[in-house]
Order: C-alpha cells, then structure tokens, then sequence
C-alpha cells in the first residue's frame, strides 16, 4: 500500500494470515516485508507464530488487496440495519418449542 | 566415551548458536534479523538438553573418575567440591582444549554470505545425520535428535534458499557467497571424520559413523550450488582438530567474552 | 464530501470512541503526529535491541541467554509491527530508517545510557520496560485502529520482558554482596533516566492536550510518570533496594509518592544527541542497513528472476 519514494528496490509488503488452530478461519495478523511469497511465509512462521499462534499461513501482496471505500459505508452497510428478520431473536416462540 | 560424544553435539549446537546470535539487532533487515534469532534459539535450546544429559552421566561417575574428563582448572576446582555440576558448568567453565565442537562452528559471521555458507554446510550435515540420530538405542539421544530434526529441517530450507538467493542474485551477491563457500570448503571435512568418541559410540551401536551420511551431504550441497549457479569446491585438503580441542584461534576469543561473567564473578547464582 | 464535513465526521468518531481506520479520512496534522510517534516508538524498539544486545554473547548462564534472546527479538518484532502500522499511514519503512540514520526522527532517550553490568539487563527489564508498558498499556485502545492492534500485540508479548528484569533484580538481590552492590548500582544508574522516559513535564510539552483529544495519548506524562513511581518505590521495597531519590517520600494528602527534580538539562542534552551512546547507537543501526543493502538487494534480484523464469514457462 505504500510506495516507496526512495528506494524502488525496498522488499515488497505482505498481508500475513493465520489459522490459529485447526478448524478456525485464517485471521488477519499483521504485514511484514519479503522479495518474495515463499520467503513471506517464512518470515510470517519467523515473526508472527513465534509463540504457537498458528497452524497455517496465508500470505498475500499488499497492493492486490483491494478495500471497500469508508466514504460509501452509508449505502454499503446501513441498508442491512433494518433487517432485523435476519436474525433469530426477532422471532417469539412459545418457551416449550426445544431445539429451534 | 559417551560423555564425550555428547559435548560434542552439544558444543557445537551451543557455538553455532553464539556465532548466530551476534546477528541479533544487526541483521540485514529486520525480518531476517528476526529469523536468524530463531535458529539460534533452536541451537541454544539443543544445546541446553545436551548438556544437561552430560552433566547427568558425568555426576554419576565414580569420583575419582570425574578429575579425569577435563583438563580446564575452573571445572575441575567446582567437581573438587564435591557439587553436581550443571548445564552452565559444562559451558562456561571448561576452556578451549575441552571444547569438542567443529572448526566450521567457530568460524566468525565475517558477512551474511558467510553466515549462510557455514549454516548450509552445517544444517545439511545435521539433517542427515540427526536422520539416524533420531533411531539412535540411546532414548535420550533419539528424543533430543528427533526434537532437533524437526528444526534442522527448517534452518536447512532457509539456509538453502539463501545460498540459492545469493548465488543466483546479483553480480556481487553471487561473488561473495562463491567466496565464502571456497573459503569454507576446508572445514567441511571434519564433520566427516570419525573422532574417539564417534568411533566408541558407533561400536557400542549407538549412532552411526558421521562418514555414513557423507554422500548425501555431497549431493545435497551439489544440488543446491547448481541451483544456486555456483560451483563446487574442489580442494581436497580439510583441516580438522575442533572435536579433538584443536581449534582455531577464533575460538579463545569467543569463550573469553561468553565465559567471562562466571569466571569473573565464580560460584554465584544468576 | 467537502473538507469540513470529512472533518465533521472523523471529530464524531473521535467523539464516539471510534477507530480511524486506513483508509478513513483524516486530518492531515492528525497523519503527522501519528506517523512521528508511531515511527519513534518503532525506532525505540529497534535502537533499544542495541544495550540488550551486546550481553547476549556475555549472559551469565544458558537460561538467562535463552531469555534475553527471546526478549531483544521481541523487540525487533515490535518494532516491525509498529513500522507495519506507520506504513499504512503512506510513509514506507525505508523512509523511516532514512529518519532516523540522519538523526531526524527521535527514539527513546533511555538507549542512548550504556549497559555496564550484568545488573543492566535486569533494570532495563524492571525499570525501562517497565515504564514502557505504563506508557504502551492506554495505546491499546488509542484511535488509529493498525497502531491500537499492534500495541496489543506488544503488550501481550511484553508482558515477559518485566518479570524477567525484575527476576534478575531479585536474584541479584538475594545473592552475593557483591551481585547485591550491583544491582543497587544500576537501578541508581536507571532510575532518573527511567523516569524522564514519560516525556517533559505537562506544562512544557505543547502536543499532549491535541494528542489526549484524538486519543494517540491516552494519559498526560505527568500522571503516568507518578504512577511509575508509587508503583516502582513499592517494588524496590520487594528487591530490597534502597531508592535513588532521597526525596521519595508517601503523601498521605496526594495518595502518592513526592519525588525529586528531574534533571532535564540533562533530559534534552541526551535528546539533542549528547547522551554517551547516542553516535554509537545510530551507527550500529546504519552499519547493519548499509551491510545489509546487497543482501536486500541479492533478495529483490532473485525473486525477479524466478518471476521472469515463471512467466517464460507461462508464455511456452
């Protein structure tokens, strides 16, 4: 995301995911640096599972990721605010109805 | 013999990793500065279960035995104690001439060409060689050893491709790691050599000669200069004496400043 | 959008606790600050593996080594996610360096004191990382959302760094006379420079109170500082140690400890770049950068020669 206007030749940014643990989604961890994605798993294992926190790496080149716009969150997420039927407590059930 | 065998993989576990961990805050960049701490933490932890298993055998020999195994005065004046001795007896009391490590272990980081080169020859060595080690009849060789596997195999893989990098890089990258794999093919073929100890531990069936993972180290290191453009030493002539205590002039500095907390300040807990 | 509504709307999520993220609009006086402090404190992590450093070959037993390279490595990894959240700012990491090898950008004065003894390692764990978490602990929750994820993940790791001084302190302090003796030596060496690690005093330092409104600071210097203190003396007691200050002394009416003057002629003559170590420790750091460019550079010309060699397998 950032360009670098002193030194072309600077390592490119990664996005790092991790997978906690088996059976949980991969989550957004931080970004390092690496010349390429082979090294950029490597320097994520080396920075950001030093303690166990992970099982799986997915590394991504930070100017591929693509970002929704704050400016049209409005219109983006508001909409969804009154569709409250989406959810399970907008409907009453009489206390004996079990496992619904 | 099997003490000594022990110091052996032990010493140069722990002088691999002192020679990594001069990088530490002074790494080409921060990542990797980051990754290099790793290894030597790695080599660190090996060494720490390796002479804690040394200091167990040695304080169960008979007494008159345990005068006989060093010849360093500091050790020597803590066994005369009468005290068990520990991890950090077996490091920092003993001086050159009871160090068992390889030459290549002790050689100093020079640049990051060097570094790579000494870790590639020696991480090759030991993912073979711990290969065995790992089945070793000694259970608390095969556990240390199947532990360190697991590691070696990493630091193989990123010393590798660092050759790879390096060789295949630029102009000047690929000169420098030409340079430091020539300058440090002579101290390749003492990982090979069987000392004393290799032999009495090979006899009593307990791990393999070093000799017996020879072939694949050579094809491994060919495989990867060529992938790497670079070329393989062809000089024939290796210096050897680390795993006998000979070493290289390197090594009295290195001890001087990682012993001298307990030499200066003896008999203190830290 | 015209600039005042932007502005409406980033004051209503500073006012409602929100964070600003990335890509949100934002003032440009807000961008700078938070570029200078983020990147300082980046730069303090990086200048202050430097003082831990050097013990690393010299610690006093194979544990202790383990510790302290685990701890100055967590350091550079903080340092790195600190970069990491300037970056996102649109500063790069190089730009950064830039800074701070031509002395531009300021890092924690406190690196710029040598580590003399052994007993060093264990002040800086105790006292300078101490002060750090007192400091780090509120930016958890300060309004640039990348700066607030990555002080949580500094303060989660960091939360060893102090134990293991302190740890070191009280063996020290259990031990010989002489360990005794230099303990007490370096906490009188670590204290004062300790306690100017919060900054000058509230009256002279013109950026807090912006700096509390947008939430990049969440407590002023003065009361941080204060709660070093009383929390510091009680420990001290623990340790054993006499204090540095004969002025330390409990105000029942404040329900604090009243301490001495701070030296801060000394404070901005270290700032200025007079402290003893401040040459060596910038020196060290454009060594390693400018030891490092051909490896960086070895790296960059690799990766496109594998991405040349992959798109002529593509294109046969």
């Amino acid at each position: 995301m950032t360009n670098n206007k002193l030194n072309k030749n600077e390592w490119p940014l990664w996005e790092v995911f991790i997978r906690s643990k088996a059976g949980l989604d991969h989550k957004h961890a931080g970004s390092l640096h690496a010349a390429d994605a082979q090294m950029a798993i490597e320097n994520a294992r080396d920075v950001y599972t030093r303690r166990m926190e992970g099982v799986s790496i997915w590394v991504v080149e930070s100017k591929q990721i693509h970002a929704s716009d704050p400016g049209q969150s409005e219109s983006l997420y508001e909409p969804a605010s009154d569709k409250v039927y989406r959810h399970p407590t907008f409907y009453d059930l009489p206390d004996e109805v079990k496992y619904m | 013999m099997i003490l000594e065998y022990i110091l052996q993989l032990a010493d140069d576990a722990l002088i691999m990793g002192h020679r990594l961990s001069e990088w530490t805050g002074h790494g080409p960049i921060l990542e990797q500065d980051i990754a290099i701490t790793n290894t030597a933490l790695d080599h660190l932890g090996r060494a720490r279960s390796l002479y804690q298993y040394a200091a167990e055998i040695f304080n169960a020999l008979p007494a008159d035995k345990k005068t006989e195994v060093f010849n360093s005065v500091a050790i020597n004046t803590t066994v005369q104690t009468g005290k068990a001795i520990d991890e950090d007896d077996l490091a920092f009391l003993r001086d050159v001439r009871d160090y068992r490590n390889m030459l290549l272990v002790e050689q100093p980081n020079n640049d990051w060409a060097y570094t790579i080169a000494r870790s590639f020859y020696f991480d090759a060595f030991c993912y073979y060689y711990f290969g065995f080690l790992c089945q070793s009849s000694d259970a608390t060789i095969a556990a240390i050893a199947t532990k360190s596997l697991k590691e070696t195999t990493y630091h193989l893989r990123w010393s590798s491709e660092w050759v790879i990098r390096l060789g295949d890089g630029t102009e000047e990258s690929h000169k420098r790691m030409q340079h430091a794999i020539n300058e440090l093919w002579m101290y390749t073929g003492e990982m090979f050599v069987a000392s004393s100890a290799d032999s009495a531990i090979a006899q009593a069936g307990i791990c393999p000669l070093p000799e017996t993972v020879a072939a694949q180290w050579k094809n491994k290191v060919a495989d990867i200069l060529q992938e790497a453009t670079l070329t393989l030493p062809t000089g024939t002539w290796m210096q050897q004496g680390g795993k006998t205590g000979v070493h290289s002039e390197h090594m009295g500095y290195l001890l001087a400043e990682m012993q001298f907390m307990q030499r200066t300040y003896p008999g203190m807990e830290w | 959008m015209a600039v005042q509504s932007f502005q409406e709307h980033f004051d209503s999520l500073i006012d409602r606790d929100i964070s600003i993220e990335p890509k949100d609009w934002m003032p440009d006086d807000y961008r700078k600050t938070l570029i200078r402090q983020i990147s300082q404190h980046a730069h303090s992590e990086i200048i202050g593996m430097l003082p831990e450093g050097n013990w690393i070959t010299r610690a006093p037993s194979l544990r202790r080594k383990a510790v302290l390279l685990a701890k100055v490595q967590d350091e550079a990894g903080h340092g790195l996610y600190l970069y990491s959240a300037a970056e996102t700012l649109g500063i790069s990491r190089d730009e950064m360096y830039e800074q701070l090898h031509t002395g531009k950008a300021k890092y924690s004065s406190i690196f710029n004191y040598p580590t003399l003894t052994w007993a060093d390692m264990g002040a800086i764990g105790w006292l300078v990382d101490g002060a750090a978490i007192m400091n780090q602990v509120p930016l958890c929750r300060t309004s640039y959302g990348p700066y607030a994820r990555a002080m949580v993940r500094v303060c989660k790791e960091e939360s060893f760094h102090q134990r293991q001084g302190f740890e070191i302190m009280l063996t020290l302090s259990k031990g010989t006379e002489v360990q005794r003796k230099m303990a007490q030596d370096a906490f009188n060496r670590w204290w004062w420079p300790s306690l100017m690690m919060f900054g000058p005093p509230d009256a002279e330092s013109p950026n807090t109170e912006q700096s509390v409104h947008w939430r990049i600071k969440r407590f002023t210097n003065d009361e941080l500082r204060q709660k070093f203190v009383d929390v510091t003396t009680e420990q001290a007691k623990v340790l054993g140690l006499e204090m540095p200050d004969k002025d330390i002394k409990w105000n029942e009416e404040r329900g604090h400890y009243d301490f001495g003057t701070i030296n801060w002629d000394e404070f901005w003559n270290v700032v200025k770049g007079n402290g003893p170590c401040n040459k060596q420790r910038i020196d060290a750091r454009k060594k390693a950068w400018e030891e490092g460019k051909w490896v960086r550079d070895a790296a960059m010309a690799h990766a496109e020669k594998r991405k040349q060699k992959a798109n002529n397998v593509q294109a046969a």
